[in-house]
Formats: C-alpha cells, structure tokens, sequence
C-alpha cells in the first residue's frame, strides 16, 4: 500500500511537473500506458488472493482515476496557455488608429435647417421651395408693398436688367403656395435670400425659413405660442421670447421676436431672431384667400442667425468661406483623423 | 429719431424711470436703438465771462485771462483761439470733476499761474469735436451751475421708427404715445395765432395740386439778422442730431422736431415775383444747399418763381434761396406734400434729409397753419421782425381723405384669439386721437390727419394689442390637423442624397450664386450669364452658370491651407436666361489629393477618375432607369478623361478630371475630379421588388483577355452579353477584377481579367453547359473585338 501511495504521489508530481502538451502525453505513458507502473500494478492484481485481490483493485483503480483526472486537468490548462502564448504573438497596438476612409458631412446651414424643417414637420408643416430669381409681383406687390414704398427700400433688392430680381425673402413663396393650395395650409419655405448689404454682420446671400398657417382659428395668440414652442425646442431650453410691434407691409399686427440670451457674463439680453404677424387681407386676397373666413399667420427666420446662437458662431462670414477648418466643426465625427 | 428725455417730459409728465419709458417705447413699436447723457459727468464747472485777455509772456499759444466767475475773478490761462474779452464760457474752478474724472487742480502753465481751466464742449462730454473753449449766449447768467444752464441732467433717447409710423418723427407723437400707454395726458404747448403787423403776402401758384394739395406761407420783413439761437434751443436741437445754424432756420427745424411740420425759409428778395409750385422740366438743373447739383426729371415736385427752380419739394432747398447771415425778409414755407410723389426722390439725389424722411412718409395734412403760427412767434420772439398774414392755399380735394373704419369685438377677437374689454379698447382709440363711436358691439372709428397707417380693421387691431402690450397677450397651441402626409418614397429628397454623400467622405459647401465673368471664362463655362443690374462688385456680378467656379476657388483655398485630401459637393441653383429664365438645382462633386487622410498602412494614393466615378455609381444605386458613361468632349474637363452621365439614355451630367488648363488658369497645382449632375432626375428612386432568390449555388469562370488598348470596357461588357444571346440571362454578375498593361503586353495592348458568374434560378448549372456558354464568348470576343484568350 505503501508502494501505491507513492506511486501517486510521484505521479501527480510529475503530471504537475510536465510543461508542454507533448511532456503530460509521456507522463501518461509513463504511468498509464500499456506498460504504465500503475497498469503494471493492475496486471499484477491476478497473482494476489482473490480475498486481497478486490480492496487492492479498488485502491489501484482510485490511483488510476485520480492520476487520469489529474492528467485531463493538467491537459486543459496546459492546452489554454498553448492558445494563449499563440495568441499573444499576434497581438496588435491597440493604441494605433484604426483604419478609416475619411469623412464628410453637411454644412451648418443645412445641419440648422434641417433641424428646423424636422421640428416643424413633427406637427404637420410640409415643405414646400420657390424660385431665387423672382418677378416684382411675388416679392414685393403681392406681399402688400406699393411701389417706392420706403419699406422696399430696406431690402436693399438685386436687380435684374429686365425687372427680375433675387428674392430678398422667402415670403414669395406665402404667394405662390396660397395660389396652389386650398386652406389649411401649414408650410415652412427653406431656402436662399439676397440682399445687396455686406459687411461683418451681412452676407449678400443667407438663408430663411418661411413659415405660413392659413385655417379658420389662426389668431395672433397661437402665432405666439408655436414660435414659443419652436424656440424652447430648437434650443432645447425654456428660454422666454417676447414679441414687439413691428412693420412688415405684408402683416398686421406685426411683431419683431426677441429671445431672452444669457450672455457670458451672466446677464441677459434681448436678441432679434424673427419677424412674424397676422397675414395681411391684401395678401391673402393675393393669394385667392377670402380674408372673411379665414385668417393666417406668417414667419420668416434666418437659418444663419439660427446657427450662430446654436453653435456659438461669432463671424457669419465663417458660413460662406468653406474653410474645412471651420466646416470640419460640424461633422459628426468629432474625433476624426488628420 | 433722436431727443431730448427732458423735452418728453415737458410735453408729457410721467414719473417711471428712463428704463422703463424705454422699454414701454420698443414695446409700443418705436425700438428704442440707445440711450446716452446728454453731456459728461462733470462737476463745479460754472459760467464765467473773460474780463480780460493778453498774450502769455512766455508762450505764443498761450493766453493769459481774467475771469469773472460771479463770486471772484480768477487769473486762467487757456489756449483756444477763440478765448477773447467778453466771451461767456464754461470755467472749471480749482476742485472741479471732469468726464473721466479728472480733477482740476491749481496750476502753473510756462511760469504763470491757473486757478481752473476754461472748457471745450468734447471736455464736457457734449460733443465729439470742438475747435475752442465753449460759447454761451451773452445773457447767460455768470455763476451759474453749467449743469442747470445747460440742463445737463438729460438723456438722449433714440428711437427707429418702421416706415409706417411717420406721425412719431416728433414730440408730439412720441408725448401722445406715452401718454395713451401710461393714461396720461399730453400737455400740448400754448400756440397762439401771431397778429398780422402788415398784409404782404408772397403770391402762390400752384400748378401741381394734387402733389402739393396744402401750400402754406407767411412774410416777415424786417428780422434782427445779428440775433442768435437761444441755448436752450440750440440744446434741444444739438440734443436731436441737429447742428444750429441761423435762428430763422433753427427755428424750422424746431418747430420740425416738435410739431413734425418740415418747414422752409426762403430769402424774399431772392424770389422772383410769385412761388409756383410744379413739376420739374425734363433736364432741369439746381443746385441743392449742400451744393451738389441736383438733376431733375417731371416726377420731381420743385418749388419755383417765375424764373427758376428754388427748393426741390419735400428733399431739400436750393442754395440760392435759402436765409444768409444778410437776410432781411423771409417767406416761410410750410406745406403738406403727397407722399407718393416725394417717394424714393432723395435717394435718386443720392441726399438725405430729416424733411425728405418726414415727406416721403406722411406729415400731418392738417398741421401747415399751426407750425406756421408757431414757427413765426418763436421768430419773432428771437428776431423781432414785421409779420404777414397767413397765405394758406389748400385743395381739399386733392388731400388724403379722412378713414372710416369698423371693427367688432367679434373680429378682434378672432384675430387676437383672447378678449379686450370693450372699454378699454375705446379708451385706446380715444387717447390715441382716433374719434370713436361704439354701439351694438361694433367700433367706428375716424382715422387722424397724422395716421397714414390706418386703413382697414386690421390695422386697429394692432392699435388695441401694441396698447394691451404684445406681451400680456397668452400663447396658445395650434391645432395640429390629424392627417398624415404623404412621403413619396420614390423620390429621395435633398437631405438623403446629402447624407450618402457625407458618408462617402465629402464635406458640404455652401457659395455665393453670384460670380464673376472671369471665373466662368477661366473655367471654360457658359459665360452667357445672367448678369445683375446692380451688382456689389466685379467679383459677384453674374449668376453662376455652375457649381465649378465656386468649388474650384474653395479647393484652392483648402489647399492653401495645407488640407491634403479634399472631397466637396455643393447642392444648389444654376441660372441661365436664354430665352426664359431657368433656375436648375444641380449637384457638383470634387475631390483631390489624397484618396484617404494620410493614417499608417495607407500608401498615399492619389484620387483618380474611377474614385469619382465610382461615387457617382454608388450615387445613382438607387435610380430607376439605367445608368450609363459615355465618352464626352465638355471643354473644361480632361479631353481623355471624362464621361457623359446618361440615366436612360437621357444626360444628367459629366464626370471626368478638370481640364489641367484650367487649373493651371486658377493656379491649383494638382489634379482636380469632379462630377456635375442634375439633381431632379437622381432623386429618383426604385421601389424594391421582391424577387425569389435562388437557393442554388453559382458557377464562376476566370477569363483573361488581351485586347487593343482602344477597346472600352464597354464594348467587352455589350460582346459577351450579345455572344450569349438567349442565355444572358444566366449571366449572374460580369465584373472586371484586373487591368494589365506593361511588361509581357505588346504595346498598343493591354490585358483584361474579369469574372463570369453565371446561376440559374431553379437549378444548378452543370459545368458542361457553363463551358459551353464561356466558349461562346470567347469566340465571339475573338472575333468581334480581336481578343486573345490567356486562360
């Protein structure tokens, strides 16, 4: 018995001892190989008497299963670190940059006015687009400005030789779709402005959202509520807005929107971010719109304005330089290559 | 519209603070633009008069004065010129406080001593420039607190007011407005009616009447021309923007500023036996009092005598006509003029003025008589003089007709959305001057000759709710209709298409749509542009024809900035007018440098046509027509390296290498690609459809060819699918894998590598049929296109 315990514990040492997968598979053949100790001792059991034969089986048997468990456990963790030492040689830099084929994105007027058109279609606004070259008629006459009226000379209009000129407003497009739709009307008109005015705070072309809701309960009232709910949403914060009287030919009442800023310093200050009113009969009748059943309301912001309180842009020339420097800060990688 | 805070409370008497009067002006309409001191901080400055004045012993510029202050006499010594014996002026005694605050001590100048210093306006902070020590009026009360003689505790508010509030160009107007907001009454001036010391009149004839429908005038003979401007006027004026410059015409700009009458001063002797008002001749010339010479047209309205033009009407006086230090007599102007004729004429003269402003937008039409009984007591109170009878010639006529509006409280409220008590909304109109009659829910209101605004109920409604205040109004929800919209999925729209090409790596950019006509030459471009009528400059001057120049000139100045790898598209419109004018939304692609940004594993490869092209085709994926390149000849892109882009055989555009000319031209030193499209027809987008997908596996064969080098891919593409005949449709996939030519190719050739892969929906191919199908196209390659099979 002696012998036995021995013989297991020199085996489990040597199972413990063997390094490789090659090494254990000798210690197995060494011990329960065909010509194995513990096999030898097996084939030995016939020459004892039957009464020992059986407890000294039992005890060999034990040896032999715990010697074979022991093998498997080694086997296991032996083959692990094998994978795991294989697997080790083909690390990589993890800290390297990945792989990347570059990246584009749109620009800020367009990232602002799509934001813009997302939060209006959310109740109801379609989208509808006019032309930039635009007839007197649309531009000014329809939209209630009588010739040489000095409201036309704010809008410091380009003219074409042959009496067209560049839209200084979205506002045609109030025209053109009255003409084509039937109230209600709920639209937003994105899209290009000009105006013959440049310097640090004017660019001779920029960008206007027009907005116009025609029914039969559209109050001045409401007006005020869908630009409150607008702003509070575009900027996602409850910032207050205050309307005060204005002069557009094109509605009355009219108002000019103030929002309340916080500046850097911590006071507040009102800033102008968009004109709105009450359609003009004059211009819903221009429309083909009986102003007897129904009334409307009318907006026009500047996307640009828009993006600069947005984003904090300080110079509005940036938009329209397309330095990659200045357009690379509204892509939607944030981390990307160089 | 600038003025003096104090001069608003003269006329009407509130007790908020400026802040607040401020704030209630922008919320009644008339944004409030600033607010400044009308003068510096200062104190312990007095008015002094200069007793005596000799040159400094030591010092040219230098004076040495006695001054009395009231309570001493001081020795000062001063440098302005225009010190001299018996001016009143302003002394900062030893103690005083100045703007920025300097204090003034006892001084020695060149070894003589100085008990104060005498001040310029810039020193009080009244003014910005001065060429010498103040000049106060010769009964300007020596002692006095310059503070309280100036009455230097005043704010200068200045308001923009929006066209159609012309009755608010003076006090009284902006007084009525504070008054209706704060229920206060206006404390209109005693006007009363100068008596008449002789009957002279100036004879008036007017041929223009419906644009001069009230012509009021008025002698004055005998004036004290050595008479000046009493401060407290001139301090009223300085304190509107307004410089003084003769007490007679001061006191037209007062009365201007106060009643909103613009009135004029003629010289009597200069007029040539009668005023006659009409329209100007065609080429009529006259010289306008800033002495440019004004060129006239008959849509101009003049102020005539028998011989000539002496004031264009309602812009500006002529230089001849007007008062001179040596007037006597004076004929006194005040009409009331059609704003429609006055309209846009100072600006065709290129001049602005404070009458041109108040004209063109409407002065009260009921108001000549009363500013010229104002203006003529406040002249001769100044400087004396014989009075006339007022000549008024008016046709009734021709004047804009007093309104009769309604308004219910059913349509107020309709509009507004909220309710205004009734009486309130009588008030209103009341204290704004609007006579008023309510009964059976319904107001009538008769417009004021000093409302040109108000025309239609609308316009009242706005009068309630300005009034109410725009921010006592509630906010309401709009009611969202209930359909849905339809999305037409068969069209992508412009933010699709803009965020695929963002994905594929390029930037947006946004250019002006005007360009130059160099830039479109320089490009090769149509330059039958649109050109503009009035363009900012040479640089922005036509309508872009394309997209190129702009993002040409934006690569270039990219590159400038060391950026290595550019890729740009630009969405937008292009204009031509032919023979209609077109406005095209079109989409230009270009890319440069680099393939990739430069990163580690990567070998620098430059971007070459199939880049772009490739962009193009993963562009276009989605277009339900079939797409296709041809080779093209466009002047501004590579003569070898651009294709044709046709969607069904329609062109939607080019796409190919900027032509090296024109980058040499635009000094970009590398190769440009780009890609032009019209926008419209690749919005289109295919439904998808299902179709069964084959379980079977497919059969795949190498071929490799060589061929002429001027055999397009094309051409192989169109043989194998004809060689194949009824088959083709087992033709899976055609996909080109190599292009070879060099080293063991003849030249002249080149060597082709591509795939066929061919399946069958409801069956495996076998290879025998495969063999068979790749044999007849090798044959038929052989034949057609003098291909010679490798493999």
């Amino acid at each position: 018995m002696n012998d036995l315990k021995q013989l297991l514990a020199a085996g489990l040492q040597d199972i413990e001892a063997a390094q490789t997968v090659q090494s254990l598979d000798d210690v197995r053949v060494q011990y329960l190989g065909q010509k194995g100790s513990v096999t030898v001792q097996l084939k030995q059991l016939g020459q004892l008497e039957p009464a020992e034969r059986k407890t000294a089986g039992a005890a060999i048997n034990q040896v032999k299963q715990q010697l074979f468990t022991a093998l498997q456990e080694r086997k296991t963790a032996l083959m692990a670190a094998e994978l795991n030492q294989k697997l080790m040689a083909e690390a990589v830099d993890v800290t390297a940059p990945g792989r990347q084929s570059g990246q584009g994105g749109v620009h800020p007027v367009t990232r602002t006015m799509q934001r813009i058109i997302d939060l209006f279609s959310q109740v109801g606004f379609d989208v509808v687009t006019g032309p930039e070259i635009e007839d007197d008629f649309h531009n000014f006459e329809a939209l209630n400005f009588p010739a040489h009226h000095p409201a036309r000379a704010m809008h410091d209009t380009f003219y074409f030789a042959d009496g067209h000129l560049l839209r200084t407003h979205t506002s045609p497009v109030q025209i053109r779709a009255m003409k084509t739709m039937q109230p209600p009307i709920k639209i937003i008109a994105p899209g290009k402005v000009y105006r013959s005015d440049s310097d640090q705070t004017h660019t001779p072309m920029f960008h206007q959202v027009e907005g116009l809701v025609i029914g039969e309960n559209v109050t001045f009232a409401s007006l005020k509520g869908v630009l409150n709910q607008f702003v509070n949403a575009f900027f996602e914060d409850d910032l207050q807005i205050r309307l005060r009287p204005s002069y557009f030919p094109f509605t009355e009442p009219s108002a000019e929107v103030d929002v309340e800023w916080k500046k850097d310093d911590g006071s507040i200050d009102w800033l102008e971010v968009l004109g709105c009113g009450m359609v003009h009969p004059n211009v819903l009748r221009s429309g083909g719109i009986d102003p007897e059943k129904y009334t409307g309301f009318a907006f026009g912001l500047g996307v640009e304005r828009f993006a600069m309180l947005r984003y904090g842009v300080q110079d509005l020339r940036n938009f329209f330089e397309n330095d990659m420097a200045f357009l690379r800060q509204f892509q939607e990688l944030s981390n990307e290559i160089q | 519209m600038k003025f003096s805070e104090q001069w608003l409370k003269e006329w009407v008497d509130y007790s908020q603070s400026t802040a607040a009067v401020m704030e209630q002006l922008t919320m009644l309409g008339l944004e409030v633009d600033g607010v400044e001191s009308a003068a510096g901080d200062f104190s312990g400055v007095v008015v002094a008069e200069i007793a005596a004045c000799e040159k400094h012993p030591d010092a040219d510029k230098l004076k040495v004065c006695e001054v009395n202050a009231g309570d001493e006499t001081l020795q000062i010594v001063c440098g302005a010129p225009n010190a001299r014996v018996g001016l009143k002026t302003a002394l900062s005694k030893i103690g005083a406080v100045l703007p920025g605050d300097f204090k003034i001590k006892k001084s020695k100048l060149r070894g003589v001593e100085s008990h104060g210093m005498l001040c310029s306006e810039v020193e009080l902070g009244i003014s910005q420039e001065s060429d010498g020590i103040i000049e106060f009026e010769p009964d300007a009360p020596v002692g006095q607190d310059v503070r309280t003689y100036l009455n230097a505790d005043d704010q200068i508010i200045d308001i923009d007011l929006t066209p159609n509030r012309a009755d608010c160009f003076c006090m009284r107007g902006i007084a009525r407005e504070v008054a209706t907001l704060n229920q206060l009454t206006v404390q209109e001036p005693v006007i009363a009616a100068v008596a008449a010391s002789h009957d002279e009149i100036m004879p008036v004839e007017i041929q223009a009447g419906a644009a001069c429908p009230v012509y009021g005038s008025r002698v004055i003979k005998g004036i004290d021309n050595s008479q000046s401007t009493p401060q407290w006027m001139k301090e009223k004026l300085r304190r509107s923007g307004i410089r003084a410059i003769h007490p007679v015409v001061d006191v037209t700009n007062y009365v201007m500023l106060e009643l909103g009458q613009p009135m004029h001063a003629f010289d009597r002797d200069v007029i040539d036996g009668k005023i006659v008002v009409r329209m100007a001749n065609d080429n009529e010339a006259m010289q306008l009092l800033d002495e440019s010479e004004a060129k006239l047209t008959p849509e101009f309205l003049v102020i005539a005598d028998q011989s000539k033009a002496l004031a264009v009407a309602g812009v500006m006086g002529g230089l001849d006509s007007g008062v001179t230090s040596q007037t006597k007599d004076i004929v006194l102007e005040s009409a009331f003029f059609d704003p429609a004729t006055i309209m846009g004429k100072s600006r065709k003269l290129g001049v602005h003025t404070e009458s041109g402003l108040r004209f063109e937008r409407g002065v009260d039409w009921d108001l000549q008589a009363l500013a010229l009984e104002r203006a003529t007591a406040l002249i001769t109170e100044i400087c004396g003089g014989e009075v006339g009878p007022v000549h008024l010639t008016k046709e009734t006529a021709q004047l804009p007709a007093s309104q009769t509006i309604d308004l219910s409280s059913e349509q107020l409220a309709k509009v507004l959305g909220f309710e205004v008590p009734d009486d309130q909304v009588t008030a209103i109109f009341t204290s704004l001057g609007l006579e008023t009659s309510f009964a059976g829910g319904q107001w009538q209101v008769k417009t004021p000759s000093w409302r040109f605004d108000l025309a239609i109920s609308e316009d009242l409604i706005e009068e309630v709710v300005r009034v109410v205040g725009y921010d006592q109004m509630p906010s309401h929800r709009l009611h969202s209709t209930d359909a849905i919209g339809i999305i037409p999925e068969k069209l992508r729209s412009l933010q699709d298409l803009k965020l695929q090409l963002s994905g594929l790596a390029y930037q947006e950019v946004i250019n002006y749509s005007f360009v130059s006509e160099k830039s479109l030459s320089d490009i090769k471009l149509d330059t039958h542009a649109f050109p503009l009528a009035n363009p900012l400059s040479k640089e922005m001057a036509v309508m872009r024809t394309h997209l190129l120049p702009g993002v040409l000139a934006n690569i270039k100045a990219n590159l400038a900035r060391q950026e290595q790898c550019l890729a740009f598209f630009e969405l937008g419109k292009v204009f031509s007018c032919d023979d209609e004018i077109e406005q095209t939304d079109m989409l230009l692609l270009a890319k440069t440098g680099d393939r990739k940004p430069e990163q580690w594993g990567f070998g620098g490869e430059k971007v070459d046509f199939y880049d772009i092209k490739g962009d193009v085709e993963q562009l276009l994926r989605q277009v339900p027509a079939k797409v296709s390149f041809e080779v093209s000849d466009v002047e501004h892109l590579h003569p070898g390296r651009q294709a044709a882009v046709l969607l069904g055989g329609q062109l939607v555009g080019h796409v190919g290498q900027v032509h090296p000319g024109v980058c040499q031209r635009m000094k970009i030193k590398q190769d440009v690609y780009v890609a032009s499209l019209q926008v419209e027809p690749i919005q289109q987008r295919q439904l998808p459809a299902w179709e069964a997908v084959s379980k079977y596996p497919h059969m795949r064969r190498d071929l490799s060819l060589v061929l002429p080098d001027d055999i397009t891919w094309a051409a192989v593409d169109s043989a194998v699918r004809e060689s194949l005949n009824d088959d083709v449709h087992l033709l899976h996939k055609l996909c080109l894998f190599d292009v070879y030519k060099g080293e063991n190719i003849e030249t002249g050739y080149k060597s082709l590598a591509m795939a066929m892969i061919f399946q069958e929906k409801n069956r495996t191919l076998e290879d025998k049929e495969v063999d068979k199908l790749v044999s007849k196209a090798v044959s038929f390659l052989a034949e057609q296109l003098k291909a010679d099979i490798r493999s």
